[in-house]
């Protein structure tokens, strides 16, 4: 199956120019009667969806949503299709996306066996590994360390749930703090109420390039489990889901993707300038060779 | 909308222990509970004491409490919050600072800065109300106070209080309410009362709007079970005939 999602999307790209004669459904039908295509943001989940000095979305996710924009422009011949973004928090993206408000949300979305009961994902647009951000200087090098201190993570995301079951399996004692968001779980992390921060290490990096002094931390530890990020889409709407993974598909097989994935973790990002230095992981060249929807527990 | 209900998600297992997402809201209940509570203890007891001082003859004390209430009740809850949990305990001398931040477990810490918020801002609003349920009563229940020789702690203790509080149950009421409801703030630094465990519970299992309905139902009880024992409070001190207002 793994290998057939490839040629799929191969094809779906040859009969694409076809499509325009079929009826238009869902989400397509609804853009092109309002002339408006409507992106889900967020406003911290730096360098994937983020505000810049202007307060425009900006990032990874962002520039591969443009080139969603760009393949339904070219679907519905619509070169003049308005695109208005929607800010989407953690809480709110899934009804947003389930209600019409948003037409499709890229992020730093998950993809997982409970959201897709309620929304459908884009192949994979990212992938990270869940570690720990740390100081330096505190000699932590694993989980194993972290027995008995303070540690904190984001509210509602799987790291929070991952080391609540470590916690409750490995008898570590920890105590967990769960922040709102990944900028109060740095502050927590910074001010020394938590040792360490555990998120994904993309956004590890992300928070890492706002400190005050980024030299003084580190992330480390074995990743506790893979997530791919996909864009949301609503359920049960094949065509749009097809346009989204084929505009996807082809930023990856045109080798653009490279240049995208540079300028957001290998160059300086704004607001500050900083450079994420993050190079491209071996588990996401390999959701670039082979792009799937599918979430990392089914792989 | 494409929703897909699950009414029976509550009873599913979290996959932490053997715990079920019930159990989560349960345990968020117990700090809704006991955060509320303690932080009306703080309100009522200084809201009482700032309410008297301001209706205290002289200046200077009455002068003290408005200040404070101008305070109190003109910055938003949410930076209060932030200012005592965030800014404050960096102001402590470095070993109190080290204890608060490290040594005490988070929840703890999280527990007495959002008491000391709630109990702080809401004794604002307790000692506006105390004042006004004091400067309700008429001026010759005071002056027949002093005619009796009383001196101001006793015209307080057994002439004025005891009519103003059971004049303002009803507004007292409302805020004992409130601080239900504004210890909801607490989710925003980490400590899981239930709101923090129903936002939780959404992002765990993708059925938002039952964790949200659940957390409303339970807020609803809680607080007509509250109201309920605040109008049986009322009509157990009410004394007939002695308050126009209160009386029937």
């Amino acid at each position: 199956m793994k290998k057939l999602l490839p040629l799929c999307l191969a094809m779906s790209a040859v009969f694409a120019t076809s499509a325009q004669a079929e009826e238009l459904t869902g989400t397509l039908k609804k853009i092109k009667e309002t002339g408006t295509i409507v992106i889900g943001h967020r406003d911290s989940s730096i360098p994937f969806s983020y505000l810049d000095a202007s307060q425009k979305p900006v990032g990874y996710s962002m520039d591969l949503s443009a080139k969603i924009v760009d393949a339904v422009k070219k679907e519905l011949k619509m070169p003049s299709l308005v695109v208005r973004y929607n800010l989407v928090t953690s809480q709110t993206r899934i009804p947003l996306v389930q209600n019409g408000t948003v037409d499709v949300e890229c992020g730093s979305t998950t993809n997982n066996l409970e959201r897709q009961k309620q929304v459908a994902f884009s192949v994979g647009i990212f992938e990270i590994g869940t570690r720990l951000l740390v100081k330096k200087t505190s000699g932590i090098k694993d989980f194993a360390d972290l027995a008995g201190k303070n540690v904190v993570t984001t509210a509602g995301t799987t790291s929070e749930r991952l080391i609540k079951k470590m916690n409750d399996e490995k008898k570590l004692n920890m105590n967990i703090i769960s922040a709102k968001d990944h900028g109060e779980s740095f502050l927590m992390l910074e001010s020394g109420r938590a040792v360490a921060f555990m998120m994904d290490d993309a956004l590890l990096a992300g928070e890492m390039a706002k400190a005050k002094a980024p030299n003084d931390w580190t992330i480390v530890g074995k990743p506790q489990s893979y997530e791919v990020y996909g864009c949301m889409l609503r359920k049960d709407d094949a065509q749009f889901k097809k346009l989204v993974d084929t505009a996807l598909s082809n930023t990856y097989k045109s080798g653009e993707i490279n240049t995208i994935y540079k300028r957001w973790f290998q160059s300086p990002v704004p607001p500050k300038g900083l450079n994420l230095n993050f190079p491209m992981s071996d588990e996401l060249q390999e959701l670039i060779a082979k792009p799937t929807d599918k979430s990392a527990e089914q792989m | 909308m494409h929703y897909n209900w699950d009414w029976g998600v509550f009873f599913h297992s979290t996959g932490i222990g053997s715990e079920i997402y019930l159990d989560w809201f349960v345990k968020g209940l117990g700090w809704t509970i006991a955060l509320s509570l303690a932080g009306w203890v703080i309100a009522l007891l200084l809201g009482t004491v700032l309410g008297v001082m301001r209706t205290l003859p002289g200046k200077v004390l009455p002068r003290i409490a408005a200040v404070y209430v101008e305070i109190f009740r003109n910055i938003p809850l949410l930076v209060q919050l932030f200012v005592w949990y965030f800014i404050v305990p960096d102001l402590l001398p470095e070993g109190l600072q080290t204890w608060f931040k490290q040594d005490l477990n988070p929840a703890t810490s999280a527990f007495i800065s959002v008491v000391l918020c709630l109990g702080l801002f809401t004794a604002a609003r307790v000692c506006e109300q105390v004042r006004t349920g004091i400067q309700a009563l008429p001026k010759g229940q005071t002056n027949a106070a002093y005619a009796l020789g009383l001196r101001i702690p006793q015209i307080y203790k057994e002439v004025l209080l005891p009519q103003a509080f059971r004049i303002i149950i009803p507004p007292l009421t409302s805020e004992f309410l409130n601080i239900f409801k504004n210890s909801s703030v607490a989710s925003l630094i980490g400590l899981m009362e239930l709101l923090a465990q129903t936002k939780q519970t959404a992002e765990f299992t993708a059925n938002l709007f039952e964790a949200f309905t659940l957390a409303t139902i339970i807020y609803f009880v809680l607080n007509m079970g509250l109201m309920l024992f605040m109008r049986w409070v009322e009509k157990r001190v009410r004394v007939p005939g002695l308050i126009a207002l209160g009386g029937k």
